[in-house]
């Protein structure tokens, strides 16, 4: 008898602390008088992480009574899930990374973010026109602080043994280093079409140098895929495919993780090019055998389409941006103002870590890839962004796949046209 | 397996309330507390975390919804059309079914033998037992990552088969749309096999030794033994393995994301991957897909529950043993 009432106390006890458990889950943030800003990145690693929480903590001691929780993500986790989530919630951070385009305009329209036209408009200023792609209907609903162009980085060493003396300026000098790197015996191309969307990136490059600069201007706002050139683009894939340049088993091979992942086979010297955005010397870097990221690397913007009716000055890039939760405090903007400072974007610069968009800090990007990557978007008469965070996230995979299809001789261009027509009648 | 023994009955029926008084009512009221005090908190939790969001994702699949602003573009039953005519997602459910039949048709005889062998006494079979459990203990992204790595074209397997003379058997495993969904089943038959293994060795110690010996002293042979006594009498044990493999094989996603995310072109995709690929950003479409898949699992669950392991469930078959 006693001892089933031991039980019966011990069962009420752990409902109370249950249900009590389920209350506190409620409850928090803001404690007493000092204000506490929340603030998510994408930085897992050394040197970026490491300025973040630096910057963090300067602000701290410039603002008495405001705590500044700064905290890394992996980037795909940060974006796809935790701050949709959080935004979901109704308990989102205060300071988040946002990315251009489709993701910007459906976070600005569910009227999650802050609009910074008016109280950040010094900083927009100064940054320039890197903004805009963070624009919706005019309103800017977050700063870049990095913006870069997708070009090809390729091995020196491999072109010098291959005897190709200059980098590509057309598809058909590509073609031809793409023969003369066979010759040496190595996979002249390094893509990974496991991960989908690298694979996608060289569709994207296709289309955007198929189609007119006023084509890609009104088709992506108004998701019209009619236009023939969106079918040229997957042909134009289709004759790249046929002289087969990528790396032997590219439909698995991931983009970043491994020696056998596209980033790997150029550390390794296994390939000799690949088509990647402003990141990829650190991601290769990180996969060398010191660690660091090697003398050989060099980059050159992809070469222009004999014959295609696309501006061949377009280039194609994108970048990542700090937006402000509707309701934070407006601390929040201070801190954003202070990370998009000259000061902080020059020593962003210096880590290497990305191509700053302050023009003052232009001229602190040490590496030279990425000085040559930011030379060629201040040079282009037109930036295009990625395909997929242009059109939003709900474009990305289904685009990808089809596109994947096509390397895979499983699909055609018009399918993915198709594709795009019909994710685009779902939205 | 052994217990068997009877529920007591929950509650007695309102009618039996009435008649003998007080004392009996308070017995009652205070049974009642007791349940609600014991299954409460599990209820509550149950609802709250399973019952509400099978629900929910039931109502979002309705909709045409980004996961951001208000749900307010009803779309009635669009999200399933467009699910079940897209040729992805019907390849998706065809590597599922794929994979169901093949485990039970393979893995299922292939742990019972080996089940078997280890049953016997011989030199090292704790050893033999633990190794061929390692795989199932080891956590699913460490061996999908190092499957993935022996496996690329410049992998460990290649490199093997180079050694021994094998040349024209490497191939680029995981790439090839034509071999991955196998290469796929050969990986999921390595991590599961111990489980499947584990159990019938389990299902085995309930088979009585005077049955064998009964056998024996009758002439019955060694396979006669086995066919006539093991495995009628490890039918159950095989039944809740094919179950628990079954719901495993169509749920199936940590392994397939890890090794190929689904490729290539969708060679390996599962309705889970697909799920998580194409829900992202449409959480509307993402939930019809989730709705599909329940409805499968359940389905699938419902009807060999009620045909294949009802006497089990019965406790007929355990009660003649005991």
């Amino acid at each position: 008898m006693n001892r089933s009432r031991y039980t019966r106390a011990a069962a009420l006890g752990a409902t109370a602390t249950l249900a009590l458990g389920l209350a506190a889950c409620s409850s928090g943030g803001d404690d007493g008088d000092g204000v506490t800003i929340t603030w998510w990145h994408n930085a897992t690693s050394d040197p970026l992480q490491g300025l973040w929480a630096d910057v963090a903590a300067e602000f701290e001691a410039d603002h008495p009574g405001v705590t500044v929780e700064v905290t890394g993500y992996q980037n795909e986790d940060l974006q796809r899930t935790l701050i949709p989530n959080a935004l979901q919630s109704g308990d989102a951070p205060d300071l988040f990374m946002v990315w251009p385009g489709g993701e910007v305009r459906s976070q600005a329209e569910a009227g999650h973010l802050m609009d910074l036209t008016d109280v950040a408009a010094d900083t927009i200023d100064e940054i320039g026109n890197a903004v805009m792609p963070w624009q919706v209907d005019g309103a800017q609903y977050a700063i870049p602080y990095a913006f870069g162009a997708t070009g090809i980085w390729y091995n020196k060493q491999l072109f010098e043994q291959a005897g190709i003396e200059e980098t590509p300026e057309t598809l058909s000098e590509l073609e031809d280093a793409v023969a003369d790197l066979k010759e040496i015996g190595v996979a002249p191309i390094a893509v990974g079409a496991g991960d989908l969307w690298p694979a996608g990136h060289w569709w994207y490059q296709f289309a955007i140098s198929s189609c007119s600069t006023e084509t890609l201007q009104t088709a992506i706002p108004e998701l019209d895929f009619s236009d023939p050139c969106w079918v040229e683009a997957g042909e134009r894939l289709e004759d790249f495919l046929a002289i087969e340049p990528f790396n032997e088993g590219f439909l698995a091979t991931p983009a970043q993780t491994g020696a056998d992942s596209s980033n790997g086979l150029i550390a390794n010297g296994n390939a000799a090019m690949e088509f990647m955005g402003p990141w990829n010397a650190g991601t290769i870097g990180s996969l060398t055998t010191d660690g660091e990221v090697p003398e050989w690397l060099g980059w050159f913007p992809f070469p222009s389409i004999e014959g295609a009716e696309g501006d061949p000055g377009i280039i194609m890039g994108g970048g990542d941006g700090f937006g402000i939760s509707a309701d934070a405090p407006e601390e929040t903007v201070e801190l954003l103002q202070y990370i998009m400072s000259e000061d902080v974007q020059r020593r962003f610069a210096e880590t290497g870590a990305g191509i700053p968009t302050h023009p003052g800090a232009a001229d602190a990007v040490a590496d030279e890839n990425l000085a040559a990557s930011a030379q060629a978007l201040a040079e282009a008469s037109y930036v295009q962004l990625w395909l997929d965070s242009a059109l939003g996230p709900a474009f990305g995979g289904p685009l990808n796949q089809s596109i994947v299809n096509i390397f895979a001789g499983s699909g055609t261009p018009e399918d993915v046209v198709a594709t795009l027509e019909q994710t685009a009648d779902a939205q | 397996m052994t217990v068997t023994q009877a529920a007591p009955p929950l509650a007695t029926a309102p009618e039996t309330l009435e008649a003998p008084a007080r004392r009996k009512r308070s017995t009652n009221s205070r049974k009642w507390l007791e349940i609600a005090l014991f299954a409460g908190p599990a209820l509550i939790v149950f609802v709250a975390f399973v019952i509400l969001p099978v629900a929910l994702a039931a109502v979002y699949s309705l909709y045409n919804w980004n996961g951001l602003g208000p749900l307010d573009r009803f779309i009635g039953i669009a999200n399933y059309q467009r699910a079940l005519s897209d040729p992805l997602f019907l390849q998706a459910i065809g590597n599922n079914i794929t994979i169901v039949v093949a485990s039970i048709l393979v893995q299922g005889p292939l742990a019972i033998a080996v089940a078997l062998l280890l049953n016997r006494r011989l030199r090292g079979r704790g050893i033999i037992r633990a190794l061929i459990f390692v795989p199932y203990v080891l956590a699913e992204v460490i061996a999908g990552l190092s499957w993935k790595l022996l496996l690329s074209p410049r992998g460990g397997v290649n490199a093997l088969l180079e050694a021994v003379g094998l040349e024209h058997l490497t191939r680029p495993w995981l790439a090839d749309p034509d071999i991955a969904l196998w290469v796929m089943f050969g990986i999921l038959t390595w991590k599961y096999l111990g489980f499947a293994i584990l159990l019938m060795l389990a299902g085995l110690q309930g088979v009585p030794q005077e049955l064998h010996e009964a056998a024996a002293i009758d002439g019955a042979n060694w396979w006669q033994t086995q066919w006539r006594i093991t495995l009628p009498l490890l039918g159950p044990t095989i039944r809740i393995w094919i179950f628990l493999s079954m719901i495993g094989s169509l749920q199936l996603f940590d392994m397939v994301w890890v090794t190929t995310k689904g490729g290539p072109v969708g060679a390996t995709n599962t309705m889970a991957v697909y799920m998580i690929q194409y829900g992202q950003g449409q959480y509307g479409y993402g939930s019809a897909i989730a709705v599909i898949l329940f409805v499968i699992s359940l389905a699938v669950a419902l009807v060999y529950q009620r045909f294949a392991m009802r006497r089990d469930l019965a406790g007929a078959v355990t009660s003649g043993v005991r």
